[in-house]
Formats: structure tokens, C-alpha cells, sequence
């Protein structure tokens, strides 16, 4: 996979916002151990000190945690990522419907529209 | 205790009554990427040979894990300087076995294995390569050593973007983690993604040292947009 950055936002929270899908997906499963800051810090192709700022953050959300001399692993409570995908899905569900409402259509049709997508997706597999 | 790698104190340097240095005072610490960004004719240069001990000051101290500027210091620097300075008619394993014999730091396999990677044949003469590839060669070699600090003067000059790429990520996963690379470049917008630190140097002068992300936090805006907005024409 490639990773995008826009220069103009702090490097660190873009990763920080890859992180947190990767958490958030599944990719590492809770109580999973991590890859090393270095490991990450190239795939990313950042700075090791920016994915360590990144993780740093992750840790003090407490979706992380350091086990000394052993690595970083992922929470092992379940709640805390279920609490974070809810958030963000939140975040892009208010974003769409805010977007909606800037071209003047209200909450009935917004998700009209999200049902007309479904059936595109639909159609496209078939 | 926190050793500073690199020090300078009030350094002056001049040609011809020209100011090209005025009064340069940094400190960098181990473990950063920094980038030493300016426009051209800003002195980055004229800084780095000072530093590589290429050209000497008028006045000032400079200072490299403590201790001035010397033999002792360029053990533990790795210079690419902005031309390559190999002579052409030798052949790639030939310029590894002269950086073997040069420097005790310098990893030969780590260079022939880069190399590989890079697909560039090692018994092929630097004079039948592309400028680009020799500039690839050159810096194979430069992040082979087991420097303290690496000094890369203009590295993407020449380059297509596909290699930049490549570069940026030879950098990122070769320094070893105690040692720091300062990058001078006025092609922001290709590194600032990996840098650390930013220093900002205009007309000789050093106008702003900081923390790369906290300057895109403070300014919202990328570190290439803050530099053409402070040094506009």
C-alpha cells in the first residue's frame, strides 16, 4: 500500500489517522504484538521519530500499550477499539450529512441516496 | 548525558570582503533528519564544506561530538558532496574497494547489496553510467559508512521523482538510530515528510531552527509554503 501525506497537516497525525484504521479493521487484532517503530517508520516511509510520536499518542488513548523490552501490543479490551470505531464512524457519517445539507437536502434524502448507492454497489457485483 | 553532535558558535566566513556566513550558531542532536533549506546562494554549502573541514572560517567554532574540526572528526561524517568527485574511469567494485581502504566505518557488503538492489552491475565503470546512476552510487556509498553524522549536500538534483523515492527511502532506512542526517536541498516539498527539524538559512544567516511538525501545526501549512511565503521575491 501506498500512504499519502498532504505536507500541509503534521505528518505524525496522518499516521496517527492510518494507525487507528489499521486498528479499527482489524489488521493488528487485540493483545496482537506490533511491529517495531523502525518496521512501521518504513513502511510508511517516515521518520522512525514521527511514528514514534504517532505510536506515543496511540498509547496515551490507552489503544496500545509498551511491555517493557518486549514491544508494542494492541489493547486487549475489545470495548476500547469497538469505542473508536464508533467514533469514526460517526465522524464520517456527520461528514456526509453535512456535505448534504450544504447542496440544500435534508436527512430523509441524504439517505435516500446512501440506499441508491447500495444498490449501485449491488449492480456492480452482479 | 545528551552529547551534542554538531556545534557552531558565532562562525563568519567571507570571499572577497563578500559576507557569505554571518554569525551561524546551531546545535543539532543525535538521532535526526534534518534539512538545511535555502535558496540559492543562501551559504548551505559554503556551511557544510566548513563543517567537512574543506574550507575554513573566518572566525567561530564548530564542534562535532565536542571536538574541533579535524581528522578526528571526519571519521565520524559522511560527506556527499553536491559534484561527484570519483574518478570515472574506475569501476564500481574498484571506487567500494578505495572507500574499504579509506574508511574503517565503511560496510562493503551493505554497499554491494544496496547496489544489487538498485540494479546496478558492480563491474560496470562509473564512466558508462547515467548521471543518475552514478549520483545512485555515490550515495550507496556515503550511507555505507557507520557514520555519527551524514551530511548530504543537494542529493536530488539530478533526479527523476521514481529515484527521489528511492533515496528518500535509502536515508530513512539506513542511518542507524544514534547517528542524525542533515539534508541541504531547496526541493522542500520532495523531503519535508521525513524530517525532524527544519533550519531555514538566508543571505549567510541562520532565521529559523524548529521542529518540523510543530512549525506545520503552528503555521498550517506545509514547510515548503512557509519557506516561499519568508523568502519570497
Amino acid at each position: 500500500m501506498d500512504f499519502t501525506f498532504d505536507n500541509n497537516i503534521p505528518i505524525y497525525i496522518q499516521v496517527l489517522e492510518y494507525m487507528k484504521i489499521y486498528l479499527i479493521s482489524g489488521v493488528f487484532q487485540c493483545g496482537e504484538k506490533l511491529p517495531s517503530v523502525r518496521e512501521f517508520a518504513t513502511t510508511f516511509k517516515v521518520n522512525p521519530n514521527t511514528m514514534q510520536k504517532a505510536l506515543s499518542e496511540l498509547e496515551s488513548m490507552n489503544l496500545i500499550y509498551t511491555e517493557r523490552t518486549n514491544g508494542k501490543y494492541v489493547t486487549k479490551d475489545k470495548a476500547s477499539i469497538a469505542k473508536l470505531k464508533d467514533e469514526y464512524a460517526l465522524t464520517l457519517a456527520k461528514s456526509y450529512f453535512q456535505g448534504m445539507k450544504r447542496i440544500g437536502l435534508g436527512k430523509a434524502d441524504s439517505i435516500k441516496y446512501l440506499e441508491r448507492i447500495d444498490d449501485a454497489f449491488e449492480t456492480t457485483r452482479n | 548525558m545528551h552529547l551534542k553532535l554538531l556545534e557552531i558558535k558565532n562562525l563568519n566566513k567571507s570571499f572577497d570582503k563578500k559576507a557569505i556566513l554571518k554569525d551561524v550558531n546551531m546545535e543539532i542532536s543525535s538521532g535526526k533528519i534534518i534539512g538545511l533549506l535555502g535558496k540559492n546562494g543562501a551559504g548551505k554549502t559554503t556551511l557544510i564544506k566548513i563543517i567537512n573541514d574543506l574550507l575554513t572560517s573566518d572566525s567561530g567554532e564548530v564542534y562535532v561530538q565536542g571536538k574541533p574540526i579535524g581528522v578526528e572528526t571526519k571519521k565520524i561524517i559522511s560527506y556527499l558532496p553536491e559534484r561527484t568527485y570519483l574518478n570515472k574511469n574506475m569501476k564500481v567494485s574498484e571506487v567500494i574497494q578505495y572507500f574499504k581502504d579509506f574508511y574503517e566505518d565503511f560496510d562493503a557488503e551493505k554497499a554491494e547489496k544496496l547496489l544489487k538492489d538498485l540494479g546496478l552491475d558492480i563491474n560496470a565503470h562509473l564512466s558508462k553510467m547515467s548521471k543518475g546512476m552514478q549520483e545512485k552510487v555515490q550515495l550507496v556509498l556515503v550511507m555505507s559508512r557507520k557514520a555519527e553524522l551524514y551530511i548530504l549536500d543537494e542529493p536530488l538534483g539530478g533526479v527523476d521523482p521514481a529515484t527521489r523515492d528511492y533515496i528518500l527511502d535509502t536515508i530513512l532506512s539506513n542511518f542507524n538510530e544514534n547517528a542524525s542526517v542533515i539534508i541541504s536541498t531547496h526541493l522542500i516539498s520532495d523531503i519535508e515528510r521525513i524530517l525532524d527539524e527544519v533550519i531555514f538559512i538566508d543571505k549567510g544567516k541562520i532565521v529559523l531552527q524548529s521542529d518540523a511538525d510543530k512549525l506545520r501545526k503552528k503555521e498550517k501549512s506545509s514547510i515548503d509554503e512557509i519557506f516561499r511565503r519568508m523568502f519570497k521575491c
